[in-house]
């Protein structure tokens, strides 16, 4: 058992297995249930992700039609090849929306963690699915990846918005995503919590301001911009970048941060984002229009 | 530790927006339904808390009357669910209540037939995970995550250990446990959540026992 990213580390490289691997242990003793059985269910998870990923990115509207589109414009920018950045940053960004805006639109998505924030770990897998290859089978594993890093912030911080913010859900999702690319590329079990670390930090103090409290404005740009941090601290990990900040100490801090944020900042729809002018306007023309 | 398994953190697979407003409705819904036993003629579906500010937008209606007419969080049918309600013959009212909700996400279920009625209260308390707070004017707490048993009974001494005899003599382990009645020696209500799966001859054999008025299982 594992209870914190040091102990995670520790018993993958004490074993010379995957951090996937801890994780599908853990998940054998803990459940009492066959290997084939679980792999069986996250190959099902993996399935939902990639149909949400197709079918945002054949276009789709929320109920409210605050949201949508956006993953498709992306795309077509990328094929016109004239783009700033780079090809798979961009497209993790694209999927991401993409799961976001079925989300938003009521389809089927897999939470990861949560389901406001479940575009950053399938839209970083997909795109770099391109580059990397992976089998079906590492594909399943870079979720046990993800799964396991999550599973140490749920239990030591929080990954819920009402609870500790955005940087609770995107920001896990961020940090998920890194250390789940850092493996998938052969890093290191340190290298991946490297990774988690800077994804993390620089995900500290987000706050949850979703406009009218729908899952919408600005949670699919947020995942959008958690993707393209996650693949970037993956890099930076694989580089041979540590963190000053040990990633349990990170994850200590977001609690710590979550826990002093006021509530208006936290699935509320009272603050930030939500309380501006325009945040307030959308407010009332949804509910005005919905209530009659 | 909070969260057990990797499938907390990869899923719930669900339909959106939100893991607590949309897949914690439906599976209060669900959880209503199972109880019931059958498809209710009507259903009044009281909101409280953030559930009465944001359900529309949230799709917190569909969810919990899909839930109702025994929808699972990731089924297509959820955006749907007023229709087919409709369809079915199955009458549906919301109302919006102002009154403070110990938790933010509360929604208060009553539904009924010719034969009989329920009344329910459940909490979303996220990431999808839902709490039975009140049945039938009991109080109890119920995750909805592990197959549980709902033992109505009248409240004599020796049904409590009598219903843990039948369920050691199946090797099925009881995680968690409550007992509540309303008055001394009247009905009295036992809720179990168990870590094995519960098969229906356990449940013939606990309707047998003395006192027992009746067995309800949940599924996870």
């Amino acid at each position: 058992m594992f209870r914190n990213v040091a102990e995670l580390v520790e018993l993958a490289e004490s074993q010379n297995i995957k951090i996937a691997e801890v994780m599908i242990r853990q998940e054998i003793e803990v459940t009492g249930r066959s290997r084939e059985d679980i792999f069986a269910q996250m190959d099902k998870n993996l399935q939902v992700m990639e149909q949400a990923v197709k079918k945002g990115l054949a276009g789709v509207v929320s109920r409210s039609g605050l949201t949508g589109g956006n993953s498709v414009l992306l795309q077509q920018y990328i094929s016109q090849g004239n783009f700033l950045s780079g090809e798979t940053i961009l497209d993790a960004v694209s999927k991401a929306m993409a799961t976001n805006e079925v989300n938003a639109a009521m389809g089927v998505i897999c939470a990861t963690p949560t389901a406001g924030s479940a575009g950053v770990v399938p839209g970083t897998l997909f795109a770099v699915k391109e580059k990397l290859k992976p089998t079906r089978e590492e594909m399943i594993e870079f979720l046990f990846t993800a799964g396991a890093f999550g599973y140490v912030v749920a239990n030591n911080a929080s990954i819920s918005g009402a609870a500790g913010g955005c940087q609770a859900e995107v920001g896990s999702a961020a940090g998920m995503a890194a250390a789940a690319l850092v493996e998938l590329a052969g890093g290191t079990p340190s290298q991946a919590a490297e990774a988690m670390a800077i994804a993390l930090k620089n995900m500290l103090g987000l706050v949850c301001d979703p406009v009218a409290g729908l899952v919408e404005v600005p949670c699919v740009k947020r995942n959008a911009m958690g993707a393209a941090n996650a693949m970037v601290a993956a890099d930076m990990a694989l580089a041979g970048i540590k963190s000053r900040i040990p990633c349990d100490e990170v994850i200590e801090a977001m609690y710590r941060i979550g826990e002093t944020m006021p509530t208006a900042l936290k699935e509320t729809a009272q603050g930030g984002l939500a309380a501006t002018p325009t945040g307030r306007a959308l407010a009332a023309k949804i509910f005005g229009v919905s209530a009659k | 530790m909070k969260y057990k398994s990797v499938f907390d953190i990869i899923g719930p697979v669900m339909i959106g927006p939100s893991s607590s407003h949309t897949a914690g409705a439906a599976r209060i819904g669900r959880v209503a339904r199972s109880l019931f036993g059958r498809k209710p003629k009507w259903a009044h579906i009281s909101f409280y808390g953030s559930f009465a500010q944001t359900y529309k937008g949230h799709g917190t209606d569909v969810a919990i009357v899909g839930g109702l007419l025994d929808f699972d969080t990731f089924d297509e049918r959820i955006p749907r669910s007023l229709e087919i309600a409709k369809e079915e013959g199955m009458e549906v009212v919301f109302h919006e209540e102002d009154a403070i909700p110990n938790h933010p996400n509360t929604a208060r279920v009553q539904i009924g037939d010719e034969q009989g009625e329920l009344e329910l209260v459940g909490i979303s308390i996220g990431g999808g995970k839902i709490e039975i707070t009140e049945l039938n004017g009991f109080e109890l707490k119920l995750s909805g995550h592990h197959p549980a048993l709902l033992i109505m009974h009248n409240d004599r001494y020796g049904t409590i250990a009598a219903v843990a005899n039948v369920l050691a003599k199946y090797a099925i382990n009881i995680g968690h446990m409550e007992v509540s009645r309303k008055e001394k020696g009247k009905e009295a209500l036992m809720t179990i959540e168990v870590d094995q799966p519960l098969d229906e001859h356990v449940i013939s054999e606990l309707e047998t026992l003395p006192h027992i008025i009746q067995v309800t299982k949940l599924v996870d």
